[in-house]
């Protein structure tokens, strides 16, 4: 089993070294070394069944029992913002956002949270009366509140439409311009990959294959040349020959 | 759970059935007219479920009116009214009502309780569902008036046996719904909860308790129809007093209007008490979009 450390360095947030995970006898992380400095902004992309999920799952510490070894280093305190919002449908907005928050203040801070997401005035709100975006945004405020030093999100907009989508961009970018934490974030989507990240990785093979710094500023415009460069080497590394002419109208 | 949207607007054009090259395109009028099928029920119809009954009343009236019905066989309504309104001034009626209405509360209330103490051992522990369940499931396969011999023997035929016989029956479903809800909960909220470090109390109060009430809810449904039941048993075999006492000496005496009596009173006990653990249901699920909204 791998050694999992909780304990944050000056200059570097996530580091994994020789972090191997199989499945079956399969290796599905090959000895993947990883390092995400504070405040960065990675996004993750990768074939179906590359292993991004069990990454996340791996830094987040939530895969006892699987196999695997290597070194893994985290930060103390972590978010974790699943696809499905996850929220318990029989606790309210609010009740969901602060759960497990100990010591006073709790509730306030949850309804800074809220407010920040755009949801002030649905504390009380079931959570199935909610759309999938809102709910989305209460995932979000859910892992906020906490303060991560670490957010890690796999595919978190990866059930929403693409209206719905782009707005989540903006919120997410605008959260992490202000509280800054480390943010892994796994994608399909090659475009949100290069709205989103200051770096992207490409997995392949269990390793970390092809990254990319990204240094457009923000806002990002998809019809900027250098965002389709990015995005035709992007494909490229996922194995999709060619630039492809819907991908280059869009 | 199945959340269907409640019909608060009429929706016009694309819809999750058009063709696809449909989009965005307005549908003729034609489809307009014609409004869409819903797969609910529809409409809740108010007092929907008194319709039923009052029809079989009408019907009841009308027979004994036209004097389509015997009264030997089933009396009129207004014979029953009558023997209602005796039964209620010579103050019988009342006392066996309380006796009835008290072994049903305490039959309940002990089945209750040992039926979700045991879905809890057997809920959250391994250890606790290899010993408790077996036993249940033993018990369940056992039809309760099977017991009664046993009971009878054990406990004699004093009050003791008479509430024990309900809390058994009250036990099984509670039990069984109960556990199902602790067991069936996503495993995924099991999850959540590790990663925003909720303690084990606190998983217990907020994930697993609130997430079993709605099979703990129905347990309690099939619970009080099933106390009744036992309580019918047990006051007809072997009582001096009660409701079924009282219908067991009519049907000797061959009063069969005192047997009606009885009857929709243990009709309306039903009844009322089910309709209570609905309220309750409703108020504390509200969380939940099902068909029944
Ligand atoms: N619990 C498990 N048991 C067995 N195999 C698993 C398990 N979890 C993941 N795998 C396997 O590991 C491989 C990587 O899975 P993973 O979920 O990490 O892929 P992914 O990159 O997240 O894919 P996707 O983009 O489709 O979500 C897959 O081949 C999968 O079948
Ligand atoms: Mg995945």
């Amino acid at each position: 089993m791998a050694t999992h450390t909780r304990g944050l360095t000056e200059t570097t947030s996530v580091r994994t070294r020789g972090l191997t995970r199989s499945f079956e006898g399969r290796a599905v992380l090959d000895g993947l070394d990883l390092e995400v400095e504070p405040g960065e902004f990675v996004v993750l992309l990768g074939r179906s069944g590359s292993g991004k999920s069990t990454l996340l799952r791996a830094l987040a510490g939530l895969d006892d029992g699987v196999a695997g070894s290597g070194e893994i280093d985290v930060p103390e305190q972590i978010s974790v913002v699943f696809q499905d919002s996850r929220l318990l449908p029989w606790q309210r907005v609010l009740t969901n956002v602060v759960l497990g928050l100990r010591g006073g203040g709790a509730r306030t801070k949850g309804r800074e949270a809220l407010a920040e997401v755009g949801l002030a005035g649905r504390e009380r709100a079931w959570p199935g009366r909610l759309s999938g975006g809102e709910q989305q945004r209460v995932a979000l405020a859910r892992s906020l509140v906490r303060e991560p030093q670490l957010l890690l999100a796999d595919e978190p907009f990866g059930a929403l439409d693409a209206l719905t989508r782009i707005r989540m961009h903006g919120l997410l970018r605008a959260l992490h311009e202000r509280h800054r934490p480390a943010i892994v974030l796994v994608t399909h989507d090659v475009d949100e990959a290069v709205v989103l990240a200051d770096r992207v990785l490409v997995l392949d093979a269990g390793r970390i294959g092809t990254e990319l710094r990204i240094d457009i500023e923000a806002p990002r415009d998809p019809s900027d040349p250098r965002f389709a460069a990015i995005r035709t080497e992007l494909l490229a590394a996922l194995g999709v020959g060619g630039p492809r002419s819907d991908e280059e109208a869009a | 759970m199945t959340a269907l949207k409640p019909a608060e607007t009429e929706h016009r054009g694309a819809g999750a059935e058009a063709e696809p090259g449909d989009v965005g395109r307005p549908r003729p009028a034609e489809g307009r007219a014609r409004a869409r099928r819903r797969l609910g029920p529809g409409t809740p119809i108010p007092a929907g479920f008194l319709i039923g009954p009052l029809l079989l009343l009408g019907i009841w009236f009308l027979g004994s009116a036209q004097g389509w019905i015997d009264p030997r066989f089933l009396p009129a309504p207004w014979t029953i009214a009558q023997t209602a309104a005796e039964l209620i001034s010579s103050g019988r009626l009342g006392a066996d009502l309380l006796v009835s209405a008290q072994r049903f509360a305490i039959g309940l209330v002990f089945g209750v309780a040992a039926g979700v103490a045991l879905a809890l051992v057997s809920g959250l522990s391994r250890i606790g569902e290899a010993i408790v369940d077996g036993p249940v499931q033993i018990k369940r396969s056992i039809p309760n008036l099977a017991l009664l011999p046993l009971l009878l023997l054990w406990f004699g035929i004093d009050e003791r046996m008479k509430i024990i016989t309900i809390a058994l029956g009250v036990l099984i479903p509670i039990y069984i719904h109960t556990h199902n809800g602790l067991r069936s909960i996503d495993s995924r909220y099991a999850e959540l909860s590790e990663t925003v470090r909720l303690g084990h109390g606190a998983f217990i109060g907020r994930v697993i308790l609130p997430g079993a009430l709605p099979g703990f809810l129905l347990g309690m449904r099939f619970a009080v129809t099933s106390a009744w039941l036992s309580l019918v048993v047990v006051e007809q075999v072997n009582a001096t007093n009660g409701i079924g006492y009282m219908m067991q000496l009519a049907g000797s005496y061959g009063q069969t209007d005192v047997i009606i009596v009885g009857l929709v009173l243990y009709g309306l006990l039903g009844l009322i008490s089910d309709g209570i653990v609905r309220i309750v249901q409703r108020r504390a699920l509200s969380w939940r979009r099902t068909l029944e909204d």
